[in-house]
């Protein structure tokens, strides 16, 4: 790209706000509705963290807890899969990081659209509140059915919240798609139009990539649910029959008949597997950078890394029926989603190579943020391995709905995604905020949480090769379960409750640090990326004042030979070192 | 010491791949012991456990090496490659080669799960909320065909259905289907299955997803509404297995429990000539007056018997066998004897006077008189 080519961006003004309220509330500014993402995501996660302890305790301790009835688990596995997957994961990774890096790291002042990017948020917010609509008192809480919401049971009385807890549920789906949508649109056109001078594609940081793919999943992927969560509400509330077939549900012929329930899985998975890609790929982007710049190293291969994940992106779109091979599908998919799924595995297996190989021969700062990324790379290892077990159709068939699947799907997209937006967080929180975060809180929280999810989830895989089901109200009354499971089970349950509370060591530090933490100064990693050359931190209103600045080369120049420094940001031209 | 201080992310990192090595050697909980024919499933689990072993290993203990090896100095330099081409593709082929070696027994056991042996015996397993009913072809070999509905008429104002799935007909056979008449219905969760047979198991729901697995026997499919699915499976030794259902299927999903016993070929069959075939049902069930038999329909309309039996066993309410004119106790300590008056208040305000020993989960019901006084007498002719 030649560099006397005028960005679009600088050549419009920025419309600045007048008031507080325009600042700080209904704000235009990414950076300002990121933060906002962030915090209202991370609220709605801690309520889906509880409920989780809350199932840890009736696990483990089916007595303690006598007023938690079968409905109460039922409806926390629910809401606990739902919020955490969608409003948190979703949310978080491309509504925060998205919002924030986007820009910064493309060199852009702003969003495209910066107004559509604000109702994104507001909308967002408004399926949040559906969401939780379903907890006041008196409309028979939310829905039970599983995050998966698979009919007939979901719209049927033997499944709590069969009437105004499913449809709030599909409700905010609904909207939180039109909120995605908006989001999702902006980051697609602000990568591809409002990059900066001489910031070519393949110029981009990895958590852009990651982004960027993410975002066009969730866009082909999301209408899917968007559709299924419609016929759904129409199956319920004017008695069409699209995902419902004749049956007798406790002792009552409905009235449907002819509907189809392999319909909605089908409909459902091809959004539910891409979707655990959004979550994966800007988590792959925001560790790949995390490694490299705290490696002091450029991260390896490159191009690779950028082919892997669009390769990644499109073979999503053809695995999704792994999760259906004990659903009663034709016999013959299996063949197919097998070895479409066991081939996924080969790209992904190339970005992990190269995260470690970035490590070999590199001058390696164990900062916080890096904690994380390393952490992150080894829970996505063992994520990834059990995968194979998963996806390779004939060993699906013991191990689906036991606890090796609850365990194979929190590692690897559960805890790992979460380890990856913690790092995140403690690497750009200097450039959001101007001050660091607490070092000590910081590794006090990393531990607690690495190992502990550690523990909870590697064990629990071994639960599911014995048969434990999931999704079980009650479980060690069998007679094939070895005494010792319960013992199993009881560590796992104190671990998670250790886990849970050692969350609030983040929170504390996020707020304590946003008065208290040390300065930060411009580039306090020493990192080369676009948003560490911002003229001011906290960037201000259109991030680089009046001149938008100028790419010479890749993010990753760290440690060239015959410079000075040990890194050398996009800005400064071929040929000069720092 | 200072050393171990300085290097305590790498040696952590590495206890955690070693203690993972650990505790899989160590651990007591493994595959429970198989009781069918998929072997082979077992041993695609072990090829595959080996592989992602193996480079989960070598992958955590490279990148612990490297923590260690690579930690941060003030004059420490890293080495600039951003690219080995050579390196790169050798990483890609061993992983095509480590995925092809796991994924080609896999799909070989596949072939074999989906392709029923001709000699396979039939036995079909429905599900409901919350429990599992079993049934044989009988004599002939062939299951009777079966509806959820019958007398389905559908006009533009709407359509009208009569139901088949009742109390006198539970497993909904067709009347219209000879072939279901010398079917061998079981109507409780207890299965018994002969030995060294191949069984195809036949699925079929009458309301939600379920899913019959028995962990021992490795296999298990959903069973959906509105279609068939199946596996099949040849049972290696006898015993009492647990059957579990797989599938969320609604708020009492782990209740769904039952046992399958497999026998000898002998026992078997003198378990399967104790049970009743769909004929001896029917010829067994007594004419009823026009006014019981209304009280049945309306009781099967409205689902009583999901939670009330008529055989004695208690479900979710007290069964209504022996109930007509019994003293009964209440939750809170009282008798009361279950009379007319007390059923009509127990149908209106079911939560006012419960049963001791029973939730208050039933929603009230309001009747006209004609069928109130239909349902109170078939009660009273059900007692007996």
């Amino acid at each position: 790209m030649a560099t006397a080519e005028i960005p679009y961006q600088e050549t419009v003004p920025l419309h600045h706000p007048k008031t507080w309220i325009g600042k700080y509330v209904f704000s235009q500014d990414h950076k300002v509705i990121a933060v906002q993402y962030g915090i209202t995501a991370m609220a709605v996660g801690l309520v889906a963290l509880f409920l989780s302890d809350l199932m840890r305790i009736q696990i483990a301790f089916p007595e303690f807890m006598d007023w938690f009835v079968e409905d109460y688990y039922y409806q926390s596995i629910t809401m606990h899969g739902m919020i955490m997957v969608i409003y948190l994961l979703t949310a978080f990774l491309l509504g925060a990081f998205g919002n924030f890096t986007v820009p910064l790291m493309c060199g852009a002042r702003d969003m495209v659209f910066p107004f559509v990017n604000m109702l994104s948020y507001w909308v967002y917010l408004l399926s949040v509140i559906i969401l939780l609509l379903a907890y006041i008192p008196g409309l028979g809480g939310p829905t039970g059915a599983g995050w998966t919401l698979y009919p007939p049971q979901t719209i049927t009385e033997g499944t709590p919240g069969a009437d105004w807890g499913i449809t709030t549920m599909l409700a905010s789906l609904a909207v939180f798609i039109v909120a995605f949508t908006m989001g999702g649109l902006n980051y697609i056109t602000t990568i591809l139009q409002a990059r900066t001078r001489g910031m070519s594609l393949m110029r981009l940081p990895l958590t852009v990539w990651g982004i960027f793919v993410a975002t066009f999943l969730g866009l082909l992927a999301f209408p899917a649910l968007f559709v299924s969560a419609i016929m759904m509400i129409l199956d319920l509330k004017i008695g069409t029959s699209f995902f419902m077939p004749a049956i007798v549900s406790l002792g009552q012929t409905l009235a449907y008949d002819g509907g189809q329930p392999l319909l909605f899985q089908h409909l459902f998975w091809f959004f539910g597997h891409p979707e655990v890609y959004i979550v994966a790929l800007p988590a792959f982007g925001v560790v790949s950078d995390l490694i490299s710049v705290h490696a002091r190293k450029n991260i390896f291969g490159y191009r690779l890394m950028v082919w892997a994940l669009v390769f990644i992106g499109i073979l999503s779109f053809i695995v999704w029926a792994h999760h259906m091979f004990v659903a009663g599908m034709h016999p013959y998919f299996g063949f197919f989603f097998a070895t479409t799924t066991l081939i996924i595995a080969v790209p992904t297996a190339i970005k992990v190579y190269n995260w470690i190989l970035t490590l070999w021969k590199a001058n390696i700062k164990l900062t916080v943020p890096m904690l994380y990324a390393l952490s992150f790379v080894l829970t996505f290892i063992m994520g990834g391995i059990t995968g194979l077990f998963l996806g390779n159709v004939i060993i699906d068939i013991p191990l689906s709905d036991t606890y090796f699947v609850v365990a194979h799907f929190h590692m690897v997209m559960g805890v790992s995604p979460i380890l990856a937006i913690f790092g995140g967080i403690y690497h750009w929180y200097p450039k959001l905020t101007g001050r660091m975060l607490n070092d000590t809180l910081g590794k006090w929280h990393f531990w607690i949480t690495f190992l502990g999810t550690y523990i909870i989830y590697f064990p629990m895989h071994y639960l599911g090769f014995i048969g434990v089901p999931r999704r079980y109200y009650e479980n060690f009354d069998s007679s094939f379960y070895p005494a010792s499971a319960q013992l199993l089970n009881e560590v796992i349950t104190y671990t998670a409750l250790v886990v849970g509370v050692a969350q609030l060591l983040y929170v504390i530090n996020l707020v304590h640090s946003y008065f208290y933490g040390k300065p930060a100064g411009d580039n306090p990693w020493g990192a080369n990326s676009l948003e560490w050359c911002t003229p001011e931190t906290p960037p201000g209103h259109g991030n680089w004042g009046d001149r938008l600045p100028t790419v010479h080369r890749w993010a990753y120049d760290y440690n060239v030979p015959g410079s000075e420094k040990d890194f050398i940001p996009q800005t400064v031209p071929q040929g000069q070192t720092s | 010491m200072r050393k171990i201080l300085d290097h305590h992310v790498a040696i952590l990192l590495g206890l955690v791949v070693i203690g993972s090595v650990i505790f899989n050697v160590w651990s007591p909980w493994q595959f429970t012991e198989i009781a069918s024919n998929w072997e082979f499933i077992d041993f695609t689990v072990k090829v595959t456990w080996w592989i992602t072993g193996v480079a989960f290993v070598l992958l955590g203990l490279f990148m612990a090496w490297a923590i260690w090896r690579y930690k941060y100095h003030e004059s420490g330099e890293s080495h600039y490659e951003p690219e080995h081409p050579v390196l790169e593709s050798w990483l890609t082929i061993i992983t095509s080669i480590g995925v092809v070696i796991m994924l080609a027994p896999g799909l070989i056991a596949w072939d074999d799960y989906v392709q029923v042996p001709s000699d396979a015996m039939e036995v079909e397993v429905y599900g409901e909320q919350w429990t599992w009913k079993f049934r044989f072809p009988g004599e002939d070999g062939i299951l009777g065909a079966t509806t959820v509905k019958k007398n389905v008429d559908r006009t533009f104002d709407g359509t009208t259905y009569e139901p088949n799935i009742t109390s006198l007909n539970p497993f909904g056979m067709r009347d219209d289907d000879p072939h279901g008449d010398d079917d061998i219905l079981i109507a409780s969760n207890v299965l018994h299955l002969p030995l060294d047979r191949n069984i195809k198991v036949v699925l079929r729901s009458k309301d939600v997803l379920h899913d019959f697995w028995v962990p021992e026997i490795r296999a298990k499919m959903d069973m959906v509404p509105g279609m068939i699915t199946y596996f099949w499976f040849r049972p290696t030794r006898t015993g009492e297995f647990e059957i579990l259902c797989a599938e969320l299927c609604g708020r009492g999903h782990h209740i769904m429990r039952g046992t399958m016993y497999i026998d000898t070929q002998e026992d078997f069959e003198t378990w399967l000539d104790a049970q009743v075939t769909w004929a001896e049902m029917k010829a067994g069930q007594k004419p009823e007056e026009p006014i019981v038999a209304k009280g049945r329909q309306i009781a099967d309309q409205n689902g009583c018997f999901a939670c009330h039996s008529l055989d004695g066993t208690s479900v979710v309410g007290p069964t209504w066998k022996g109930l007509w004119g019994r003293e009964i106790t209440l939750s809170d300590g009282a008798t009361v004897i279950a009379d007319e008056e007390y059923i009509v208040e127990s149908i209106v305000e079911p939560n006012v006077k419960l049963v001791e020993g029973f939730g208050s989960v039933m929603t009230p019901y309001a009747f006209e008189d004609d069928e109130m006084e239909a349902l109170v007498r078939f009660l009273q002719e059900t007692a007996e």
